[in-house]
Formats: C-alpha cells, structure tokens, sequence
C-alpha cells in the first residue's frame, strides 16, 4: 500500500491509447468481416442467409465477456496460447462484426427494392448494382448507428481486462491495488471513456439529423 | 420477326394464377396500350418482358432473343429492353447526368466522356440537357420522369415498356411526359404502354389490349376499342372510366 500519486494517474492515459488501439481492431476487423455477413445476409442464396444469421444470432446470443474467456482461456486449455491482446482482438473483431452486419443489413434492405430493379433493368450485374446503386445509398442510413456503435466498442474493450490485457480499465483496476484508493482512480479512468465517447456520441446525432430521410442535401 | 413474341405465357405466384396463357405479337414500330382492371395482370406480363418477373410457362421473344431466367440471359435481355417506371426509380445518390450514363459506362462500357455525349443528346430529346448537373430531388416529378425516359433511352432499346408512367404526377405534369411519348412513338420506337389513363392510350397506341382476369379478352385499334367494344367487360371497362 501506498498513496495515489499524480504520477500513478499520468499512467492512465498512455493505457487509454491500448483501449483506443483494441477499439480501432475491432472497429476495423468487424468492419470488414461485418460488411461480407451482411452481403450474406441480404443474399439470394438462401444457405447463405441462414449461415450468415446463425453466425449473428451465436455472436449477439452469447455474452462478449464469455466470447472472451472462451478465446483466451477456452483455446489455452485446448493447447493454443493467445496472448490477451490476440484473444481480445479476435474475441472483439468477430463480435462486433454481429452488430455492423446487422446495422448493415437493416441499412441495405431499407432501400426500396425498385432501386434494384432500375439498377437490374439497365443491365447492370448483382454486384454493380449493390456496387453502384446501393451500398453507396445505404452508407448514408448507416453512418449514424455504426459510429454509435463504435461507442459500444470503446466500452466494450474494458472487458479486456478480465483476461489481463492491459488498457485503460485493467491499469485503473492495476494502481487501485496498490494505492486503495478506488474513488479517485475509477473517477479518473470514466473520465477517460467520457472523453473519448462523448465526441462520437454528438457525431452520430449530428449524422442522424443531417442524414435522417436517408437522402443528402448537396 | 416481330419485336415482341409472347406464346401461350402463364405467371403464377403459388397458387395463384396471375397470367392465364397470353400470347401476343407485337410489330417494330408500333405502340401497344395494355389496359385493365386492377389485377388484370397487365404490370405483371409488361414486367415478364424484361425478366422482372419469371413467367412459369410459356415464352417471350425480344427480336428473337428468348427472355430466359439465367443472369447473363436477363443482361442480354434488358440490354435491348428498357422500362420506366411508375415511380421514376431514379438513383437519389448521383446527378441526371450520372445517372444515364452509368449503365453505359459499366455495361456499354464506354468511355465516360462518350457515355456524357450520349446523355446529352438524351436529355436534350426530352428538353432537360439543363438539368446535366442536377440532383433527382431537385427535380419536378415530370422532370424526372423525363430523365427515366432519358436514362432508358441511352441504352438504344430496340423495345420501350412504360409502367404507368404518368400514374404519379399530377395533371399538369402529365403533359409533358406524354409528349415525350408521343416524340417516340413518332420516330418509331417500339413500345408497350401499361395505362389507366384513356386519354394517353387513345393518343400514343397503335393498338389496344384489354386484358381482363389474366388474359387478353379483346384487342383492336384505338377507334375500335373505345368507339366499338366487342364485349360486354371492355364496355363495363371503359364506361367506368369514363366516370
């Protein structure tokens, strides 16, 4: 035991730029993999659909702190040592990868279908059409809840610190150990998630206004 | 060759029955008013033409090409047939100009600067070459209706399929729309009229089809049909537009 030091609190942020750089993983990570489900999930085949909703309903049925452990501890018991920061970015990546796939989803099916009929009766393939004619249409309907997502991230990476990833929260938890003084510290380490949140926050409401009937002003 | 060959084409959705065996010959050249009921199956059969819809029994020719259900026959297919719809269906993202000329560019594969004098010389048919730049939203719905016609167009479609294409404007934007229309059927363009509208079927069609619980139930010129009616329906029908 010791006292809380300024010094102990100048820690926090350099653990902010870990939570920072898990939530660009999984942002980018899920971003990419989300977007294939999602084309999945709105695809003509119908096998495809059901794999891809499957691989949603597993990932949003099951809780992300057990999604975690069964990444971390699951895979070393079975013989595969990942390291916090491996098991937290895989365990990130494919569960927020659920929530953009079905942000994603509801954005491409809320383009009416005669949208894809124009695209399709001027000779334009399937993939042109999602190309050209409705993804860029969709992004607008999307922008919104997916930066609001990011903020679910951000908080979410705070669970890192169950299996010993060092980030914001899991260094909060780190100098609380040693100083007991949990007040100061956590008030500090929310502080943090609030500075990093609250900008993202205003930016999705913004877009939501601005882009609200789905269609841009120019 | 005629443009258009429909034989014997049935449509059902499950068990319902929408197009009951309709075979139809449609000339080069010659402007064709389908016109019905609610539920007659005239959108239904002018969306077969295209592939929008797979007919279930039956064939349609397009200048001799089978309208088949495979995506590369489709493309072939609406690369000869263009439609405009009801709802104008133009791309809200891009500009007049983007619109018309994506299609040549991904599918005709022109160069964009090609594909940019084709959409001016389409816009200027359906006096809108002022509107290039233009958003679809900034746009009265006859002017985009207009530029759908433009965009069709573009394409060279040897078969013009018109879905209710003033259904949604008011009165005094209609005018200008059928004026299009009427330009075209002048220069010769193939086309199949799906209407509710007498007054537009009278003036732009060569020939009338009354199509009537899933079947073409009488036929005939524009004279005939309105002033002459074989059967007691097509009365029934046109008294009731008339009201």
């Amino acid at each position: 035991m010791r006292d809380l030091s300024v010094n102990d609190l100048l820690t926090l942020p350099g653990a902010a730029l870990w939570t920072l750089a898990l939530s660009l993983m999984a942002f980018v990570g899920g971003g990419l993999v989300g977007g294939l489900i999602a084309l999945g999930r709105t695809s003509r085949a119908g096998w495809l659909r059901t794999v891809c909703a499957a691989y949603i309903q597993v990932l949003q049925g099951t809780p992300l702190l057990i999604q975690l452990f069964i990444w971390y501890f699951g895979l070393s018991v079975a013989g595969m040592n990942l390291s916090p920061l491996v098991a937290a970015a895989i365990a990130f990546t494919l569960n927020s990868s659920a929530f953009f796939a079905e942000i994603w989803r509801g954005s491409i099916e809320a383009i009416p279908r005669p949208q894809w009929e124009a695209a399709a009766s001027l000779g334009l393939t399937r993939l042109q059409q999602i190309n050209y004619v409705i993804v860029p249409q969709a992004v607008r309907i999307a922008l919104a809840p997916t930066v609001g997502f990011m903020v679910q991230i951000i908080k979410n990476t705070s669970l890192a610190a169950l299996i010993g990833f060092i980030e914001l929260a899991r260094q909060g938890q780190i100098i609380t150990n040693v100083t007991f003084a949990p007040m100061p510290v956590y008030m500090t380490v929310g502080a943090i998630y609030f500075v990093i949140c609250f900008p993202l926050s205003i930016l999705s409401r913004h877009l939501e206004r601005r882009f609200h009937a789905g269609r841009a002003a120019h | 060759m005629p443009a258009v060959q429909l034989t014997d084409v049935h449509k059902h959705y499950g068990a319902l029955e929408v197009i009951k065996g309709v075979s139809l010959s449609i000339e080069r050249g010659t402007v064709v008013a389908l016109i019905g009921r609610s539920g007659s199956g005239k959108t239904t059969l002018l969306r077969c033409i295209n592939g929008l819809e797979a007919i279930s029994a039956g064939s349609i020719d397009v200048e001799g090409q089978k309208v088949g259900q495979k995506e590369a026959e489709l493309r072939a297919i609406r690369q000869i047939v263009g439609i405009v719809f009801q709802s104008f269906n133009l791309f809200p993202h891009l500009t007049v100009a983007r619109n018309i000329t994506l299609a040549l560019t991904l599918v005709k594969k022109l160069p964009l600067a090609e594909a940019n004098d084709v959409a001016r010389r389409v816009l200027t048919q359906v006096g809108l070459i002022e509107k290039f730049d233009a958003y679809p939203e900034q746009l009265s719905g006859g002017q985009q209706q207009r530029v759908a016609i433009a965009r069709s167009l573009a394409m060279m479609p040897k078969v013009l399929l018109l879905d209710e294409v003033t259904s949604a404007l008011d009165p005094e934007l209609k005018e200008e729309v059928l004026k299009v229309v009427e330009d075209l059927a002048a220069q010769g363009m193939t086309m199949i009229c799906v209407t509710h509208e007498m007054g537009f079927a009278r003036r732009v069609s060569d020939e009338i089809v009354f199509m009537h619980q899933g079947k073409v139930h009488e036929r005939g010129t524009p004279e005939k049909v309105f002033s002459a009616p074989d059967t007691p329906e097509l009365k029934q029908f046109i008294a009731s537009t008339m009201i």
